[in-house]
């Protein structure tokens, strides 16, 4: 195997493992990347399968590497098939070219021409036999001796990931223990490829983005959540409905989607920090809701795991394209926060804040993940602690005259919380005074439009709105996932001696000019990257926003992931001309 | 429920002190004037809090209630006033929620809602002011709209059968499922005080006529009656009154004993730092 030689990551391995559903090659995928994690390695580990619920074709795609990867890289070492039943389906996910193995029992039928025509070198192996001479043994668990044998894993790692994975069903762990001897005597024979070890002693942890929004809800003080299940979200609320309950908090399963956003909203007018996490489908149905909480002032959290749209669009797969709706889908003018985090780490903090921001601003503030980032497994280096949490500005008790919609200078109004005497109003979708009676009149629909644009507008949003590095007179502009591929592909340039700045936008509404106009300066060409087909993106950034320079758009829908080579040789291309 | 102390220094609160000083836009001679003296009248009856009662609702002419109570209130978006209602109570157990609305916003727009909020048994009170039209939209029919009734939007009527929410209240499994009528505030408010003070999700079906666009219901007040029978905690028998129900039966149809739906809250058993430690390599 040929080891790419990436910027972001001096050394990394890319591996498929395919196979037909039930040959459990998302078991070796997990028991791989958690062997490498224990090795020292970091690493990502992405699922992919057919249309099927259960039983289709499936991968594991993983790459692992000495430092943190962000994202799958531009091509495949090797590709491991348990069988290759419609293996075919995955050419376009695992590219692989002359310096890739195709390592199966080549006896089982010609390579699908898709492969052959990839230049990659077969290797005949027959995983199934194997495993067979080991009574009680499973192809899967020779293939993960295999892949950590080439990988040069120590077995005690590999080992102990099977162990603790088989707790439960010890019966199961010599037969499996023994399968994985196997793979590694297999891979003894096969060319290596072993990954320079990562630093020891670091604290590391092993999490999908999904969970880290999770995560990064409750320690922003979520302590109501609203569920109704939709792909790729679902695992945010599964994670949740257990840790809530242990923190204090509830889950509660709504019968759709208008529901646990109105739930949502119903609980944090009672006073509790409250969230809701979907996808496409199920955000326009909250969309209504949303304005319900930007006129009555109500705080409220929605995790949007972005997949491919419109309509059901491609489910379990990944795409940037809930940007246009995130930003303009409320009518009437209705300012919200829309928060973008750029990795599974992130996932953690961004959401995080989003709850601060929410809470502080008595605003909806949406999360835009999307499924590449909720799905995928990562080794990681855990992150900071973030000190944002859920501060809300309640009004004390025992005032006379309470005006819940007050004209403040920063647009934000002491809150009330039922169950406080002396204060009662009613949160109202009506326009309104500032005392929260229904009104028509013409002064008080400005001047609440004005207050409620003007609490966004006015906050501080710090450092965090972006993440800022690099300089040079060639700059990048992403968001989200495509920010993994797009930092590999920056790091590679300056390793060519070219100089690019990223600015990575975190904070997508409201906008900010001034702090673009500074991140931008001197830059002489600028290339916004996006994973969508209609440049959603780039064209908010072109309607809110004056550049020094003409944009670029880099765009392409999902589901195949943008690779950093791609953004790599437009960079490379701009250096030169 | 949350009732008041009995202090001895506090007066005991009217129907009054529940009323807000803002003006009902209804037309005059509606229906919903009643509901609104028969609500603050049960919940003087019952002495409620008003920091800890909260009127909920959607959409409607009925639905404008919450502003004109002292108690804090939730005008939402059309039709999924049941939804923040449960967001409420459940992560609220201390406060009495009541969810207010019409025949339009629970039946139609919130059908759905209410069949799960029956199913959900969650400790609240939905009073449904059902005058078979829309009436803030000027006239077009509901689902508990006769079919025959004329309009602009259903020339020559729907053709459509009416819903009957008290079978659905009853099928979908809600906990008490009574009828009042809106000529009577305080039969009506001894029916929501019983409402109220019933564990679980009670619902309320309310003939709140409206006089401009369906005049012929100020003849409700000639055929509602009271129901011949007493209350029943037996399904089944509810089930079967209910099919010889002409609609204009007033009174308490049925309470149950299913404990309500509140799951704890409030109560930590772990830190947040230490929910990490799953993720700790």
């Amino acid at each position: 195997m040929a080891m790419e030689q990436s910027l972001g990551a001096p050394q990394s391995v890319s591996l498929a493992i395919a196979g037909s559903g039930g040959a459990g090659v998302m078991t070796t995928g997990n028991l791989l990347l958690t062997a490498a994690a224990r090795a020292g390695l970091y690493g990502l580990f992405v699922r992919t399968s057919g249309p099927q619920i259960r039983g289709g074709e499936a991968a594991a795609l993983l790459r692992l590497s000495s430092v943190p990867v962000q994202n799958l890289g531009d091509r495949f070492d090797a590709l491991i098939a348990i069988d290759w039943q419609n293996i075919h389906r995955f050419a376009d996910e695992i590219p692989l070219d002359a310096d890739s193995l195709i390592i199966g029992d080549m006896s089982q039928g010609p390579l699908p021409e898709a492969f052959v025509r990839t230049g990659a070198r077969p290797q005949d192996l027959n995983l199934k036999e194997l495993a067979k001479a080991i009574p009680g043994a499973w192809p899967n668990m020779v293939a993960l001796g295999l892949c950590a044998g080439m990988l040069g894993l120590p077995v005690e790692a590999t080992r102990s990931a099977v162990e603790t994975s088989l707790k439960k069903a010890s019966d199961r762990l010599p037969a499996s223990l023994a399968a994985v001897e196997a793979g590694y005597a297999a891979a003894a024979k096969l060319p290596g490829a072993k990954v320079i070890g990562g630093e020891a002693g670091k604290k590391r942890w092993l999490i999908t983005g999904n969970e880290a929004a999770g995560y990064g809800a409750v320690r922003g003080g979520v302590r109501f959540v609203a569920a109704y299940p939709i792909t790729p979200a679902t695992e945010v609320l599964e994670w949740l409905a257990p840790h809530l309950v242990e923190v204090g908090g509830v889950l509660v399963q709504a019968e759709d989607e208008l529901a646990s956003i109105n739930m949502a909203i119903g609980a944090s007018y009672g006073g509790t920090p409250s969230l809701t996490a979907t996808a496409g489908p199920g955000l326009s149905l909250m969309i209504e809701a949303l304005g319900l909480s930007v006129a009555s002032e109500t705080p409220i959290v929605v995790v949007d795991v972005m997949r491919g749209g419109p309509s059901t669009g491609i489910p379990a797969k990944s795409e940037q394209s809930d940007i246009s709706i995130a930003v303009n889908g409320l009518h009437g003018d209705a300012p919200r926060i829309v928060v973008v985090p750029n990795s599974i780490a992130d996932c953690l903090t961004t959401t995080q804040w989003a709850v601060h921001l929410a809470e502080k601003l008595q605003s909806p503030a949406l999360v835009l993940s999307d499924q590449f980032l909720g799905q995928s497994l990562a080794v990681i280096d855990r992150p900071e602690d973030a000190t944002y949490v859920a501060e809300r500005l309640i009004a004390p008790a025992g005032g006379e005259n309470y005006r819940r919609y007050k004209i403040t200078d920063d647009g934000v109004s002491p809150m009330a919380i039922p169950g406080t005497p002396g204060l009662a109003y009613t949160a109202d979708g009506l326009e309104h005074n500032e005392k929260g009676t229904p009104s028509s009149q013409a002064t008080d629909h400005r001047v609440q439009l004005a207050k409620r644009e003007r609490k966004l507008s006015l906050h501080d949003y710090g450092d965090y709105w972006a993440d800022l590095e690099g300089e040079g007179e060639l700059a990048v502009i992403t968001l989200g996932s495509t920010t993994g591929p797009v930092r590999e592909a920056i790091a590679r340039a300056a390793r060519d001696g070219v100089k690019v700045r990223l600015l990575a936008v975190r904070l997508l509404a409201p906008v900010r000019p001034e702090h673009f106009a500074k991140a931008l300066d001197g830059a002489k060409r600028i290339l916004v990257v996006e994973q969508n087909h209609s440049r959603q993106f780039y064209r908010y950034l072109r309607s809110e926003y004056d550049f020094p320079v003409p944009l670029s758009s880099f765009a392409r829908p999902g589901p195949l992931p943008i690779r950093p080579d791609e953004v790599y040789r437009q960079l490379i291309e701009w250096s030169r001309a | 429920m949350t009732t008041c102390p009995s202090a001895v220094d506090e007066a005991p609160l009217t129907a009054g002190d529940y009323k807000s000083d803002y003006k009902p836009i209804w037309c005059p001679g509606c229906g919903d004037y009643s509901v609104l003296l028969a609500l603050t009248k049960a919940f003087a009856q019952l002495q409620l809090r008003p920091e800890l009662t909260s009127v909920v609702s959607g959409i409607g002419c009925s639905s404008r209630i919450p502003a004109y109570t002292s108690t804090y209130g939730f005008h939402g978006v059309h039709g999924r006033s049941l939804a923040a209602a449960t967001g409420l109570k459940i992560s609220r157990p201390d406060m009495t929620v009541v969810v207010t609305g019409g025949d339009g916003d629970g039946y139609s727009i919130g059908g759905n809602h209410f069949l799960h909020a029956c199913r959900r048994n969650v400790d609240m009170t939905y009073i449904v002011m059902d005058n078979h039209v829309y009436g803030m939209t000027k006239g077009q029919p509901s689902p508990t709209t006769e079919p025959d009734w004329n309009s602009k939007l259903s020339p020559g009527g729907t053709g459509l059968r009416a819903f009957h929410p008290m079978v659905i209240a009853l099928a979908a499994g809600a906990n008490f499922v009574a009828r009042a009528f809106a000529g009577d505030p305080n039969g009506t408010a001894d029916i929501i005080a019983q409402a109220i003070k019933a564990p679980g999700f009670s619902f309320v079906e309310i003939l709140s006529p409206c006089v401009t666009f369906r005049p012929e219901q100020r003849d409700w007040k000639s055929v509602a009656r009271p129901s011949p029978v007493p209350p029943t905690n037996d399904g089944a028998r509810a089930a079967r009154r209910l099919m010889t129900d002409d609609g204009f039966n007033i009174g308490v149809l049925y309470q149950g004993e299913r404990p309500p739906y509140q799951p704890p809250v409030g109560k930590a058993r772990r830190t947040v730092a230490d929910l990490e430690r799953e993720f700790a390599l």
